[in-house]
């Protein structure tokens, strides 16, 4: 059991270390998520007021999006190579394969929003500064949760055909709870929480989180069978 | 007449007679009017939507524990029919929701999770038949129909949370006896054609995977 996080770090090392060796998908991504939040403002019109007011579902709309694209990569250069069967024959707990991806999910997401809140922020005018500890906290709950989730139904799509398809379809009805709570509490903190509400909202996301996360490392295994 | 027929056939007369009690013997309500009678098949269909949505992760898990594919076949059975019945439920809701809240839409948080459960079993059938393998099919179906059931009630708390504005449920408490009768009727009525439906499309389901398992016939 010791050994879980080791076998974890390794996975997510090996991850970096592709990734950084080629570069092509981050940077594609950081792009993809740059369009989507033009696309916004695009579709909205130029009215600061009201892009200001969306701004908290707008970006958690483009993290989505985006995240979405990023977590079909999740699995797929093993499954390109047949790596994700010697990847099993490793001794040891199969879990640590999920903690390790979706460690490299959170790291890959944590990148991508260090771009994106800035870049909504200067494109959307809100100012996120003054509430910077809360929104951080927003940021990690709805991070998490979105990872845990993700990389769960990224291993069980990544197999059939029609994945990119597919995985959407199964990620965004689970997501309702982390999007509903991440907006719910963005947009009341930008607000300066007038009326107390964002403390419900986080309560919720960080217990969909910890109920998620228990539930897919526990059936995880099964996923990966053979 | 074999024991599944004639369920078959006691469910038809159940839905029958009370279409018959609730369209025509029964006085329309003083409040909603004619539309009310929707209610006596909206509330039974929706009470078989969760119904199967729950036979699903029954056989899901009993699938996960002793790893036998009647359990694969049962559990999607019960997710068509669950499907089904969410899109049933959805339809007369609007139809019913219109002349009495005024919009089709209301954003209503059991309203959207009964929308967002047809995408979430949507998935469990296409991923299951998008799969070749009997085995690799009911597993990753099994853990889908797992998950669904976990996620579901949360979705409804937190869209609970973001707008409320659906009635409390139904029940034969909040209504005229006769009414509540009709409705327990109802509740019957479908709950036997459910079962009766189930049952078929298992058998048939057993009978697809022995063809499958058999391979490539002649002719």
């Amino acid at each position: 059991m010791s050994d879980l996080p080791r076998r974890a770090a390794a996975i997510l090392w090996k991850d970096i270390l592709s990734e950084t060796r080629t570069r092509q998908g981050f940077t594609a991504m950081l792009s993809f998520a740059a369009l989507v939040l033009f696309m916004f403002s695009f579709a909205i019109g130029v009215d600061n007021d009201l892009l200001g007011r969306l701004a908290g579902g707008l970006l958690w709309v483009a993290i989505v999006f985006t995240g979405t694209l990023s977590l079909g990569r999740t699995f797929q250069n093993e499954e390109l190579a047949g790596g994700t069967r010697l990847l099993r024959l490793y001794p040891g707990d199969v879990r640590a394969i999920y903690l390790g991806k979706l460690a490299g999910n959170l790291v890959v997401l944590a990148a991508l929003e260090v771009v994106l809140f800035p870049a909504a922020a200067i494109l959307y005018q809100v100012d996120f500064t003054a509430q910077a500890g809360p929104l951080l906290l927003v940021a990690v709950l709805g991070t998490f949760g979105f990872s845990v989730i993700g990389t769960f139904f990224s291993a069980l799509t990544v197999h059939l055909r029609a994945r990119e398809l597919l995985l959407p379809l199964l990620l965004f009805p689970a997501l309702v709870p982390v999007v509903l709570g991440s907006v719910g509490a963005t947009e009341a903190f930008l607000a300066g929480d007038p009326l107390g509400r964002a403390g419900g909202w986080l309560r919720l996301l960080a217990s969909y989180d910890v109920i998620l996360f228990v539930v897919c490392l526990w059936v995880f295994p099964v996923v990966l069978e053979e | 007449m074999n024991k599944l027929t004639m369920l078959g056939w006691v469910s038809i007369a159940l839905i029958a007679l009370g279409s018959v009690l609730g369209l025509a013997v029964l006085p329309a309500d003083a409040l909603q009017g004619e539309v009310q009678r929707l209610l006596y098949v909206h509330v039974p269909v929706a009470w078989v939507m969760m119904l199967a949505f729950f036979v699903v992760f029954l056989m899901s898990i009993l699938y996960l524990v002793q790893r036998e594919l009647k359990w694969d076949l049962l559990a999607v059975s019960a997710a068509e029919l669950g499907v089904l019945a969410a899109v049933l439920t959805l339809i007369l809701g609007t139809l019913w929701g219109r002349p009495t809240w005024g919009i089709w839409w209301a954003w209503d948080p059991r309203v959207t999770t009964t929308a967002l459960l047809v995408p979430i079993y949507t998935g469990y059938l296409v991923v299951r038949s998008m799969t070749e393998d009997p085995d690799r099919r009911a597993r990753w179906a099994a853990v889908i129909g797992l998950i669904a059931f976990v996620q579901v009630p949360i979705v409804y708390l937190s869209v609970f949370w973001w707008r409320s504005l659906h009635q409390p449920p139904s029940s034969p408490q909040s209504m005229w006896s006769a009414y509540g009768l009709v409705m327990l009727l109802g509740f019957a009525a479908y709950t036997l054609a459910f079962a009766y439906l189930w049952l078929r499309r298992y058998r048939l389901a057993a009978t697809e995977l022995e063809l499958e398992l058999s391979g490539p016939e002649e002719g």
